[in-house]
């Protein structure tokens, strides 16, 4: 099957145009054709979360949305967050929370959505919002409580 | 042991301290280093066609089709890479009667399981060899498959390999006193139960990768491998390509997980590689999920009669069991797949001090994916067993689950000694665990708690488990079995001429913080700042030889090696800064970057040091000729391995109307020898705690009747996610390993090997009262009800 169809994407403030095959997913044409390789792919079904990152302002699957689907559309990878996720970074660095890193670019995504939406530090709550994640290396714990920290450290 | 005592209180030492892993900036940035990110010029992509059924005679092939598919660069069927790839078989010499049949890359006539490698597809892209594979018709002749593993043995089981005779692949009793007669005395409590230990996996969420380029020119062949044991690889691919040793490099760079995934011989990557070298091109092969489910090896296929005997005093007079464990239709090469039995014949009812014991193990093949090493070998089956009888018997005969425990359990100061299943045991502390356990969970509040809570219907529990866990295997493990597995690893340090110091290390990283501990270590040691010290493991053509992570072994071996590779460097940089400086050696001391006097004056700068050797040599005694580079190897003597212990409690509550269990407390009080760094420690060990409760509540391979293997998705293959998952509460004991300066043992497993047996513990703690007991593994909702009779 090679029916392909030219796409054009800002990726992480850049504009980049592409033929790209009609079955590809997202994430796959960041990775191979962009070269954008800090999105990862566990599953490919949508369920671990790896692939999570941002397409006009809303966090997806990279894994469950075609490419062609992303034409003209605003992508942001981990790769292009910039300041916006340094406290997490920071929060995630000082816990601990992450071991092999492989969860870790969707995991901060997931974090940063929770962040940005104006979630409080309940833990609760936080793991919810995280459960879409797989981490298979740490106990989770240490995931909470950066997500904590960020949130806690910007409200005083 | 030699090296110097004091390191540990030396102020600019950096054992024990909660540093932070350099690696995170980069994995949080995006820009870690993942087999399945590296592009190669001119690279193709490997697929394959797998075996949709359980057990058949392959009657034919046809490729014509996906021959003619746009992009595809070669097919190869299991005979064609016969030709070009040595038979492996996985049997170790020292385990007596093993036995398992030459396995290729791809199924050669008979295929074995579902999900076994039949044919590649080599291609353009990943799609376009999915494509083509699709396209391939391989006419399989169904063959009664042998899937249960309790039935496999029984003579009109169908056979997998015919001239085996039957399905036994290894048996083992281990002996100890006199069992029948302690069994058989009138004043003991004897517990009989039948554990189940459903199949899981490991689940790494890098799936298995590896990117094979082969040369001519220099008949070399590199493999970017997402793995644990670069140097064993490196001999496998050697061996059965034919290729010589030293022209194979193996580089494990960034390992997105692998708790004993990893560490074994695949034929679909073993395929890969042949394919690299017939193609004379880069080959990449990432397994996806549903490969991943299908062929990763499982583990913990067991099922468990047990028996003890316990008089009224609450002594444990005898322990019995008999595991019988399903294996696949091979055991795993290079390691076997009867190490798991084999440690629960080793392992179970090993912290308590018992005379009578006896144990016997049948492992045999079936037609499902092969079993093998995963996290914290066999160990939640061994503890599982032994503390679920002992707490079982506590009830009966009126005793708390605590006192039973003291009253057996191995004294503190009664070590060295060796256990009943033969084990050599040395520096544990079963006791001060469960002491400070008892006291961090406030065991007798929350009995009087859940006590009161009964009455009110809320149905809570507690269980606790006692545990030892292997750890810095010695080479009496596999290398005496004639595996090509190094249990000694090699640490190299160098000065650079800037002033740092590079550490290169056999042991490997795979988010355990390894390159952090050792880097804590060297610089320590020597007398550098942390951020002064870089560190490279995982690539067999530049660090030395070792056998990389697994079974715990990083921290204590690959980080002995390291402490005493700093000391010898130091003492070198010392000789040489003693002749720059005129003063004796003895006299200086390495602080912070500067040579120094031992009261702390700065003398000069290692950077100076280091540049008037590489750069100014003539300021040197013509006579002088300084190394600043130390390799120190290291392996454990004297023991097979170097034991851990733990204590660990879980505080669940149950809910008898859906047979939904919530966690609502665990506590693991662990004694890994000296803590390098407790920020790391720490969270392997919640990690561990969380796959161990995978065990216990959601993991499960199912497989049916005939052998198709039913929730290979990680949607239906359950896993812990956040929201399920407790806060754990974690603390220390602190008894350092005689057997090495450094004093540690490993951290990695004690989670997963214990956490299942408290779990279930508290589980039937809360049943009890209801008249009910579970002893089946992962314990679902479903198996809940029908323990409670209710479904």
């Amino acid at each position: 099957m090679t029916d392909t169809q030219t796409i054009s994407v800002t990726v992480n403030g850049e504009t980049a145009s592409a033929a790209v095959p009609v079955r590809q997913n997202l994430v796959d044409f960041l990775r191979n054709t962009l070269g954008l390789t800090g999105s990862h792919v566990g599953c490919e079904h949508g369920v671990c979360g790896a692939c999570t990152l941002e397409v006009d302002g809303a966090m997806v699957r990279g894994c469950l949305m075609l490419a062609v689907q992303a034409d003209g559309a605003t992508v942001t990878t981990i790769e292009g967050y910039g300041d916006r996720a340094s406290a997490l970074r920071a929060a995630f660095i000082d816990r601990n929370a992450l071991q092999c890193g492989y969860c870790t670019p969707g995991m901060l995504a997931s974090a940063l959505e929770y962040v940005e939406g104006g979630g409080g530090a309940d833990r609760a709550a936080i793991r919810e919002h995280l459960s879409g994640n797989y981490c298979r290396c740490t106990g989770y714990q240490s995931i909470v409580d950066a997500v904590c920290d960020v949130i806690e450290g910007e409200g005083s | 042991m030699s090296g110097p005592l004091t390191i540990f209180d030396k102020p600019n030492s950096l054992i024990g301290k909660p540093v932070d892993r350099p690696d995170t900036k980069r994995l949080l940035q995006g820009r870690g280093k993942f087999v399945d990110d590296i592009q190669l010029p001119r690279m193709v992509h490997a697929g394959f066609v797998r075996s949709p059924v359980a057990h058949g005679r392959i009657v034919s092939i046809d490729l014509d089709e996906a021959r003619a598919v746009p992009g595809v660069i070669a097919i190869y069927t299991g005979a064609d890479l016969a030709d070009h790839v040595e038979p492996y078989v996985g049997v170790l010499s020292h385990m007596a009667g093993l036995r398992s049949a030459p396995q290729m890359p791809l199924a050669v006539d008979t295929v074995r399981w579902t999900g076994e490698p039949v044919v590649m597809v080599v291609a353009s892209s990943r799609a376009v060899a999915e494509d083509a594979a699709a396209l391939v018709f391989v006419d399989i002749e169904d063959l009664p498959p042998a899937t249960d593993m309790e039935r496999a043995l029984e003579p009109d089981a169908p056979v997998i390999h015919p001239d085996f005779g039957n399905n036994l692949a290894w048996e083992r009793t281990v002996e100890a006193g006199d069992p029948d007669a302690a069994f058989a005395r009138d004043d003991v409590t004897v517990v009989e139960r039948t554990f189940r230990f459903g199949r899981h996996t490991g689940v790494t969420l890098e799936t298995r990768a590896s990117v094979v380029d082969y040369d001519p020119s220099e008949d070399t062949l590199t493999c970017h491998y997402s793995g644990q044991a670069p140097h064993m690889m490196q001999f496998i691919f050697a061996k059965h390509l034919g290729l010589p040793e030293e022209n194979v490099r193996v580089i494990s760079n960034d390992v997105g997980g692998s708790f004993g995934i990893k560490i074994h011989t695949y034929g679909d990557e073993i395929a890969t590689a042949a394919a690299a070298k017939l193609l004379q091109r880069p080959v990449k092969f990432v397994a996806d999920r549903l490969e991943s489910f299908l062929t990763d090896i499982h583990a913990r296929d067991h099922v468990v009669h047990g028996r003890i005997a316990v008089t009224r005093e609450g002594e444990i007079a005898a322990l019995a069991f008999d595991d019988i464990t399903g294996i696949g239709p091979y055991s795993m090469y290079p390691r076997t797949s009867a190490i798991e039995a084999n440690q629960i014949l080793n392992l179970t009812g090993a912290p308590y001090a018992l005379e009578n014991y006896r144990a016997n193990a049948k492992v045999v093949f079936q037609n499902k994916n092969l079993m093998c090493q995963y996290r914290a070998v066999g160990h939640p089956i061994a503890m599982a067993v032994a503390d679920g009888l002992l707490e079982e018997a506590a009830h009966k005969i009126g005793m708390d689950v605590v006192e039973i425990r003291r009253r057996n359990l191995v004294k503190d100061d009664a070590y060295p000694c060796t256990s009943a299943t033969g084990m050599k045991l040395d520096d544990l502390s079963h006791h001060k665990t469960l002491d400070k356990l008892i006291e961090t969970m406030d065991y007798d509040a929350k009995r009087s708690e859940h006590a009161a809570l009964r009455a009110q219907g809320i149905h809570r529990g507690l269980g606790l488990v006692s545990m030892i866990e292997v750890t810095n295997p010695s080479p009496m493990f596999y290398g005496i079995g004639g595996a090509p597995i190094a249990s000694q690893d090699g640490s190299t340090i160098r000065l650079e001429a800037g002033g740092a110091i590079h550490v290169s290390s056999s042991v490997t990283e795979q988010g355990q913080g390894t390159n952090t501990i050792l880097a804590q270590i060297a610089a320590g040691v020597f007398g550098v700042a942390m951020d002064r010290v870089k560190v490279t493991t995982g690539d067999t053509k530049t660090t030395p030889y070792g056998g990389g992570t697994w079974a715990s072994r990083g921290a204590g071996i690959g980080g002995e090696a390291t402490l005493q590779a700093a000391h010898a460097l130091k003492e070198q940089v010392l000789d040489v800064a003693g002749v720059i400086l005129q003063a004796k050696p003895e006299a200086l001391d390495i602080v912070d970057g500067h040579i120094t006097d031992k009261d702390g004056t700065q003398r000069m700068s290692l950077s100076d040091l280091a540049r008037t050797v590489y750069y100014r040599g003539n300021e040197l005694p013509s006579d002088m000729t300084p190394e600043l580079v130390a390799t120190r190897h290291y392996r454990v003597t004297d023991f097979p391995f170097v034991f851990t212990n733990a204590a660990m409690a879980a505080e669940i509550e149950l809910d008898p109307d859906t047979g939904f269990v919530k966690i609502l407390n665990f506590w693991a009080v662990e004694d890994c020898g000296r803590v390098i760094n407790p920020k790391l420690v720490d969270e392997q060990i919640r990690g561990g705690v969380i796959q161990g409760i995978g065990g216990a509540f959601y993991e499960e391979c199912i497989y049916s009747e005939d052998g198709q293997f039913e929730n290979a998705t990680m949607a239906d293959y359950l896993v812990p996610m956040a929201f399920e998952m407790p806060d754990i509460t974690i603390a220390h004991v602190e008894t350092p390993t005689k057997t090495s300066v450094l004093g540690a043992k490993g951290a990695g497993e004690a989670g997963t090997g214990g956490a299942p047996a408290a779990l279930m513990n508290a589980v039937n703690d809360a049943l009890r009262p209801l008249g009910a007991q579970i002893h089946q593994m992962p314990m679902t909702p479903e198996r809940i009800l029908e323990a409670l009779g209710t479904v």
